[in-house]
């Protein structure tokens, strides 16, 4: 996709009207992460029932691809386990380094397969995995 | 006068370059020069006793002669060469500094230098237990005189400066500092790697101690940049690196050095680049200040003049575009300066954006990025209109409504 699509019909919706970016109550697990070189900077939060993953949040500042991505990837894990999660952060991360998937990965990602192309610019892949990886880091931290 | 037929790039590419305070473009002249160099005069220059040798000696001593005349040094044994202004930066606070500096002195600099004019600072003042001070500007940019005179004091014994912003594009009023700081008897470092490639230089009438800036952003080569030194203090500085070519006599134990300025150039210089930036000075010689200095403030001019007249753009710094020096640094509103580049990147449009390696006075203007276009004099009016069309259209793409 180009990159002028991609805003329109992905970037845009969820950096202006984003579903997650608040905090959300009494979370168990709050991580900030931050792309120095850009200035992304955001604090996400997660609340589980168990090993469920039941409510997510964030907060922050940053540029359009960089507030999507974590509000897509928001939406995507809520009602995971944390195995599922990090799975999918694993195939979120091939996807964006340019690897191949199958077609049921990509199924598997859902709404955050359309930023696939992304792995095309390599100045942009680390805005698009910065809320992925910060939840990555939080959830095999306390795995 | 079109210069532009000169630079291969142009007709390789039709990008429109608006990162020139990054790195220029090189003209043929300077490309063949380079090519020439290795296809005409190679060898190890300084150490054969051969004629090949003996060429590649004359035309890298050549070199240094014409940087010399160019910054009005009083003699060729005063320039150093370099990498880039980052080395050269970093061989004054080491070769100089750590002999000079003693715990509770004061080394000032601004907070608008580039990170590698702070960095090599930072690292010295931490060492020697040293205190690193900071000149702050006003709101457009200008360090004002009551600033100069409660910062440089008497226990300050180095200040290090950009002449020109690489954010702001302000011109600093480097001869009131170095007057100041001579008065107060410290010595003066002036970054100059971005006021070279725009105006004159005279390091002798601006009576400064040191000088540093980089071929590359003056049509020159990557990797080579230099150092004026002072002869009266590059006499008192030790070595930077150690090795071949640095050297007087070696035993096992103990050395003694080369004369100046080879005691600071270790290793096999770059000849071949420093033959490239003296093709680079006649080419800017050619052109002319008068016509570079013209050409960035139209340009300039009308980038700033079209932002304004498109609304929801910040520009930063002084309200005249002549104080700009190439340089306009923005933001769009509502719009991530990362977004703002990728987006006119599509369009072909090449613009920095980020913190420009100058965190600390991005912290100071309290914003976390910008976006910065620069020109250059082989930059044209109609480029300048394709970047402000593209510019115009950025925010509809981000969503808002335009």
């Amino acid at each position: 996709m180009e990159l002028k699509s991609l805003y329109r019909e992905i970037v845009n919706e969820h950096n202006l009207r984003p579903s997650h970016k608040a905090a959300i109550e009494n979370p168990d697990l709050v991580l900030r992460g931050v792309n120095p070189s850009c200035g992304d900077d955001i604090s996400l939060q997660l609340k589980f029932e168990g090993d469920v993953i039941s409510d997510a949040g964030f907060v922050g500042t940053g540029c359009a691809i960089s507030q999507a991505s974590a509000d897509i990837m928001i939406d995507n894990i809520i009602g995971l386990n944390k195995e599922e999660a990090l799975k999918q952060a694993e195939l979120f991360m091939s996807m964006i380094k340019g690897e191949a998937l199958s077609e049921i990965q990509f199924d598997e990602l859902g709404e955050a397969s359309a930023l696939q192309d992304i792995s095309h610019m390599p100045a942009r892949v680390k805005c698009a995995e910065l809320g992925w990886r910060t939840m990555k880091e939080m959830v095999e931290k306390n795995n | 006068m079109d210069y532009r037929g000169h630079f291969p790039i142009f007709k390789n590419n039709n990008s429109v370059y608006l990162d020139n305070a990054a790195t220029s473009q090189r003209p043929g002249c300077v490309i063949d020069a380079v090519s020439d160099f290795y296809a005409y005069s190679n060898a190890n220059p300084l150490r054969g006793l051969y004629d090949l040798s003996m060429k590649a000696t004359k035309k890298y001593e050549d070199a240094r002669k014409k940087v010399a005349d160019f910054l009005g040094a009083q003699s060729p044994s005063e320039i150093i060469f370099t990498r880039n202004t980052t080395e050269s930066i970093n061989l004054a606070a080491y070769s100089y500094g750590d002999e000079y500096i003693k715990e509770g002195d004061d080394i000032v600099i601004s907070v608008m230098e580039h990170h590698s004019n702070l960095l090599p600072w930072q690292r010295l003042a931490k060492n020697k237990h040293a205190n690193l001070v900071f000149m702050e500007p006003k709101e457009n940019g200008v360090i004002e005189d009551d600033e100069i005179e409660n910062k440089i004091g008497k226990q300050t014994k180095i200040v290090a400066i950009a002449q020109t912003s690489n954010v702001l594009g302000i011109e600093n009023p480097i001869e009131r500092i170095i007057e100041r700081a001579h008065q107060m008897g410290a010595v003066v470092l002036i970054d100059g790697a971005q006021s070279v490639p725009h105006k004159k230089v005279n390091v002798k009438e601006l009576d400064a101690d040191m000088f540093a800036f980089s071929g590359h952003k003056m049509m020159g080569p990557m990797g080579v940049g230099v150092l004026y030194v002072k002869n009266s203090i590059m006499e008192k500085m030790k070595p930077f690196l150690m090795g071949g070519e640095m050297i007087e006599y070696v035993t096992r134990e103990e050395a003694t050095f080369a004369e100046l300025p080879h005691k600071f150039e270790a290793g096999t210089v770059n000849a071949a680049d420093a033959y490239g930036l003296s093709v680079a000075i006649d080419f800017i010689n050619k052109v002319g200040y008068d016509y570079i200095e013209k050409k960035d403030t139209e340009l300039t001019q009308r980038i700033i003049n079209g932002m304004q007249a498109m609304g929801h753009i910040t520009v930063y710094g002084h309200e005249d575009p002549s104080k700009h020096n190439g340089i306009v640094t923005f933001n769009v509103e509502g719009v991530h300066p990362h977004d703002v580049s990728s987006i006119l990147n599509e369009d072909g449009v090449c613009i920095r954006a980020g913190h420009h390696c100058a965190q600390p006075l991005m912290q100071f203007m309290k914003v976390g990025s910008t976006a910065r276009a620069s020109v250059y004099f082989y930059n044209t009016s109609e480029e300048v209109d394709k970047f402000l069309d593209c510019l115009s259209k950025v925010r509809e793409v981000c969503g808002y409504g335009t």
